[in-house]
Formats: structure tokens, C-alpha cells, sequence
């Protein structure tokens, strides 16, 4: 380690960390306006020239959420249950079952290997634009309309994590995974307790990207029952467009993105933990 | 785990049962909800289906009609190609540069800058602020500040002038592209065996920029591919924001109409689903053949 501390100046850090700062601000600045959008009053749309910052700033939008929600037929906690149930099952199930896949995908030797890894990369080049009708008549076959599974059955084909699983279980040495086998682990158990903690940084990329993915899915047309509707549909119907409703619909859109930021921050501060210490040797 | 030559394919089968169980409960889900819905869509490609009628069968008349009697899918096929090969590329080195730069950082910093540089593709729609920054009237954040500084005289319609538009969704879309690649380049760069660096120190790598080119970028390889065709399949696929921002298939003369939006409009609109398929399976054979083209010319 210390070799490779003598070849960075700090110079060289704190220039790089500026220059990190500068693109920080052109990312963060829509996020921002949209924050400050959701406490100005309604009145505040309208002024000239149009304030970054709300002049005074007040949680009435947050409130009028809260009331159309609290006030609409179904309570709010009914939605929120719906998404926190579907986007964590949905997290948990896909990850499990496309680790597990990933593993022989990237690593054994069988029959049919290769095609299986390039239809799986295909998949993802063709677009979802036209799967929706199909895949409501599957779904309507299986008699899964207006159940949960309509939402989440879908979420666990997808290829992306699979994918991505292979490509970083290319860069683990056989030679760690062999060394699992000689001790007369089963496959199962080689996957479980040496493959899965040596691609830590892939699963919980994998988590954020699966928990986004199901907790943005609003199940448009394949769910009716109003009780079983996830919280971004609910919050769809009550702030629709329109700059009148501009300041409650960046209220929704910031409730809407506290959880997959929260799935963010939990899963980044692993990914960095994990490998610090690694003790992969080839 | 090698397997011999000599044995039968039947054998060889059997042999690798794990291998298959292993990968059972995916394929079983990738079956049925992705490959069925794609081989249907291929389909209903040669068909006349309008989600009304049964649909018949017409060979090749939607990819005639699409080459030679469709103009609107030369301008959709126009605005795609001019935001691939801006936002492809310029995006994924962003995101590369950004990923290898916050590794850079101390490790306390490193979660902070992710969440803010990742915040905005962790919403399905945050884009939807950038309306409010680029709204037409003089209420929006970009005009107002424009004429308060007496640059311009007027509002400017952003959205729908052809002349700004689709070099607005060109900004968002690189706004965005700090997504699913720049994420997966994160992860590969824990991946990398930290003793690299020691043995580079050793073997002479003088300074970062030395050590990015000739440790990291090696031990990355594979993530760079996965962001590849990430980064190749989305930018094709760009729709979502420009019908958010520019209208799509409503916009101006096209002007920010897209191939997906093209789709959008036969599949979601005007019920033509079997020439939304046969869009989509054009496509899809144009993105694998850029794939391959540009695998092809980076030797991957």
C-alpha cells in the first residue's frame, strides 16, 4: 500500500476532487430545483423572473398530498404495503435466482452454454415497447391479472443482472472457486458461500437496480383493483401534470424517490466496504 | 471440470444436471415473460394484427411499407442515429471518468458522490423537472433568467421549436447517463484485485493516469463490455424522455420524434401492432448489428 500512496500527490486529489464538485452541481441542480419546488406555494409559479429558492417556503404541498391520499378511498399505508411488498420480494427473489443462474452461466461447462449467454445478452437489445401485449396475454392465460404477480412475475425475467453477474464472475479467478470444490462442497454450496460473497459488488448493484425497477412499476393495465395498486400509480392519479400542480407534483416525485435512495445509499456504503479487504489472489 | 471430447452429448447432458438446476427458476421466468413475448412479437411482424381482428398474415407488406412508404421512420431513424452517436459515446466515457474518478477519492466521500451523481436515474421520472427549467412561457427558470439578463426579448419555446429541442434532449440524455453503466463500472473497480497495483508499482507504473491505462482498464474489461451493451440498447432506445419533454410523436415536425416513439405511436396509439413489431424487430437487428460492429472495431 504504501508504494502506491508515494505516486499520488495531493495536489493531484484535491484537483480531481474539484473538478468531481463541478460535475456534482450540474447533476444535483434539477434535484435541487425540483426540492425547492415542492415547498413553493402555488403562487410562486407564477412570478417573474421565477425564483430558484421559494420565497417562503411551506410544506402545504406535502400537506395537500397528504390529504388527497389520506382522504381517498383506499388508505395510504395500502399503497405504500403494496410497493414495500412487491419491490422487496421482487429485490430479494430476482437477486437470489439470477446469481444463481450467473454462477454455471459464467463458470461450468455444458451444453448449450454459449447460446444460453448470447440470447440472454439479446434479450436486452430488444425493446420492452412491444412485450407488453404479449405479455398481458400470457399473464391473462396464467389468470394472474389484477393479482401481484402480474407485477411481479415480469420483474424477475429480466436478463440485466444476469448479465451482469457473468461478466463479473469473469473476473474471479477458478482457481478461488477451486479451491471451495476440493473440500467436496456441493454446487449449491459453492455458489452460497464462495461465490456470493466474492461478488458482493455485483449483487448489490444488482439490488439497487431490481428495488428501482419494482418500485417505479405502476402495473398500468394489469391491475384494477384499486387495493392493490402500487404507491407511484396512487400518486400518478392524484398529481397529474400541469404547472398549477407543479409544486404537489415535485412533493410526489421527491416522497417517491426517498426509498430507492435510501436501497442506494445502503447498497453503495457495502459495495465500497466489501472488497477494501478482499482477499482474492490469483 | 473439464468435460472430455469423447463423451456423448446425451452423457455430457446429464453430466451438467446441476449446471441446469442452477439456472432452472430463471429461465423459467426469462422463458415465459421475456423469449415468448419477443417470439410473438417476431411474429405478429408478418401479420396485419390491429388488436381488434384476428390477424392475418402478410409476409413482408410492414417491412415494404417501412422502407419505402414510411418517411416519418426515416426522420424517427434520423433523431436516433444523431442521439446514439452523441449521447453513446460522450455518455459512456462520462460515466467511465466519473466512476474511475470517485474511486479516486477517499473512501467517506465516495458513497456521497455516487448517491448525488446516481440520484437522477434512480427515479424512473425526475427528468420531468427539466419541463419546469425549459417551460415556454417566461415562468420557466431558463427563459426568466434569460430575460431578466436581457439576452433574449422573448420567451423561447424550447420545447417545441425544432431548432432547440432535440439539442435539449441531448443535455437530459447525458444528464442521465450516469445510470446503469457508471453504477456497474463502480462495482468493477472494487472488483479489481488490490495486489495489481502493488505488482504495478513494482513493474514501474509511474502515476494514476499510468496505473487507470495499463492495471485498471485490463482488469475491467468485462464490466466495460456489460456497460457497453447497456449503453448501446439504451441509447437506441431513447423515448421515454423525449415523449416527457419534446412531445415524441406529437413534437413539431418530428423533430424529437424517436424509433421507440415510433413504436409507441403504432403499438399504443394507433393499434397497428403488427407494424409496431415490425419497427421493433428493425430495431432490435439494428442495435445487435452496432453492437457487433463495435465490438468488432475495439477487438472485444
Amino acid at each position: 500500500m504504501k508504494l502506491r500512496k508515494e505516486r499520488r500527490s495531493i495536489f493531484g486529489t484535491v484537483f480531481l476532487a474539484l473538478l468531481l464538485i463541478l460535475f456534482a452541481v450540474f447533476m444535483a441542480l434539477p434535484v435541487v430545483y425540483m426540492l425547492s419546488s415542492s415547498l413553493k406555494p402555488p403562487e410562486e409559479f407564477f412570478l417573474f423572473p421565477p425564483p430558484i429558492f421559494p420565497k417562503s417556503p411551506t410544506f402545504d404541498n406535502f400537506k395537500d398530498l397528504g390529504y388527497s391520499l389520506s382522504n381517498a378511498w383506499i388508505p395510504f399505508e395500502r399503497y405504500l404495503f403494496n410497493s414495500i411488498l412487491l419491490s422487496v420480494s421482487s429485490t430479494l427473489l430476482y437477486v437470489a435466482i439470477a446469481s444463481m443462474a450467473a454462477y454455471p452461466l459464467a463458470k461450468h461447462q455444458f451444453p448449450g452454454k454459449a447460446a444460453m449467454n448470447s440470447v440472454i445478452t439479446l434479450a436486452l437489445m430488444f425493446t420492452a415497447a412491444v412485450l407488453a401485449l404479449p405479455q398481458y396475454m400470457i399473464l391473462s392465460l396464467l389468470g394472474w391479472i389484477d393479482t401481484y404477480l402480474a407485477i411481479l412475475a415480469p420483474t424477475l425475467a429480466g436478463t440485466m443482472g444476469v448479465f451482469l453477474c457473468v461478466q463479473f464472475l469473469e473476473t474471479i479467478p477458478n482457481s478461488v472457486l477451486e479451491s471451495g470444490r476440493m473440500d467436496g462442497a456441493s454446487e449449491f454450496r459453492v455458489w452460497w458461500s464462495i461465490v456470493l460473497p466474492n461478488i458482493k459488488p455485483a449483487l448489490f448493484t444488482m439490488i439497487i437496480f431490481q428495488f428501482q425497477g419494482a418500485w417505479n412499476a405502476t402495473g398500468g393495465g394489469l391491475i384494477y383493483t384499486e387495493a392493490l395498486k402500487t404507491l407511484p400509480a396512487a400518486m400518478t392519479q392524484i398529481a397529474s401534470a400541469g404547472i398549477a400542480r407543479a409544486g404537489v407534483g415535485s412533493a410526489s416525485a421527491f416522497i417517491l424517490m426517498i426509498p430507492p435512495v435510501l436501497v442506494l445509499i445502503l447498497s453503495q456504503s457495502n459495495v465500497f466496504e466489501t472488497m477494501a479487504h478482499s482477499g482474492i489472489k490469483d | 471440470m473439464a468435460i472430455k471430447n469423447e463423451h456423448s452429448l446425451g452423457r455430457r447432458i446429464r453430466k451438467s444436471a446441476v449446471s441446469y438446476a442452477m439456472m432452472a427458476p430463471f429461465m423459467l421466468f426469462f422463458f415465459v415473460f421475456i423469449v415468448l413475448p419477443v417470439l410473438s412479437a417476431i411474429v405478429l411482424s408478418f401479420t396485419d394484427f390491429n388488436m381488434l381482428q384476428s390477424p392475418h398474415v402478410v409476409w413482408f407488406a410492414n417491412y415494404q411499407r417501412l422502407f419505402t412508404a414510411d418517411s416519418v421512420f426515416l426522420t424517427a431513424l434520423k433523431n436516433t442515429l444523431i442521439l446514439a452517436i452523441i449521447c453513446g459515446p460522450a455518455g459512456y466515457l462520462f460515466a467511465f471518468l466519473m466512476a474511475w474518478l470517485i474511486n479516486e477519492m477517499p473512501r467517506k466521500l465516495r458513497v456521497l458522490l455516487t448517491v448525488i451523481f446516481y440520484a437522477p436515474s434512480v427515479s424512473g421520472n425526475v427528468y420531468f423537472i427539466w419541463t419546469y427549467l425549459f417551460s415556454g412561457d417566461s415562468y420557466g427558470i431558463v427563459n426568466g433568467w434569460l430575460m431578466e439578463l436581457g439576452l433574449i426579448q422573448s420567451p423561447i419555446l424550447w420545447m417545441t421549436n425544432p431548432q432547440y429541442n432535440l439539442t435539449i434532449i441531448i443535455v437530459i440524455q447525458l444528464w442521465l447517463s450516469l445510470g446503469v453503466s457508471f453504477l456497474s463500472f463502480i462495482a468493477g473497480l472494487q472488483g479489481i484485485d488490490k495486489s495489481q497495483y502493488e505488482a504495478g508499482a513494482i513493474d514501474g507504473v509511474k502515476n494514476r493516469f499510468q496505473e487507470l491505462w495499463y492495471i485498471t482498464v485490463p482488469n475491467m474489461k468485462s464490466m466495460l463490455l456489460f456497460g457497453a451493451v447497456m449503453q448501446i440498447a439504451g441509447v437506441f432506445g431513447i423515448g421515454d424522455i423525449t415523449t416527457a419533454l419534446g412531445g415524441g410523436f406529437n413534437s413539431v415536425n418530428y423533430s424529437t420524434l424517436t424509433i421507440l416513439n415510433h413504436i409507441q405511436d403504432y403499438g399504443s396509439v394507433r393499434y397497428e401492432m403488427g407494424y409496431a413489431c415490425c419497427i421493433a424487430v428493425i430495431l432490435f437487428i439494428m442495435i445487435v448489428l452496432t453492437k457487433k460492429l463495435i465490438f468488432r472495431l475495439l477487438k472485444w
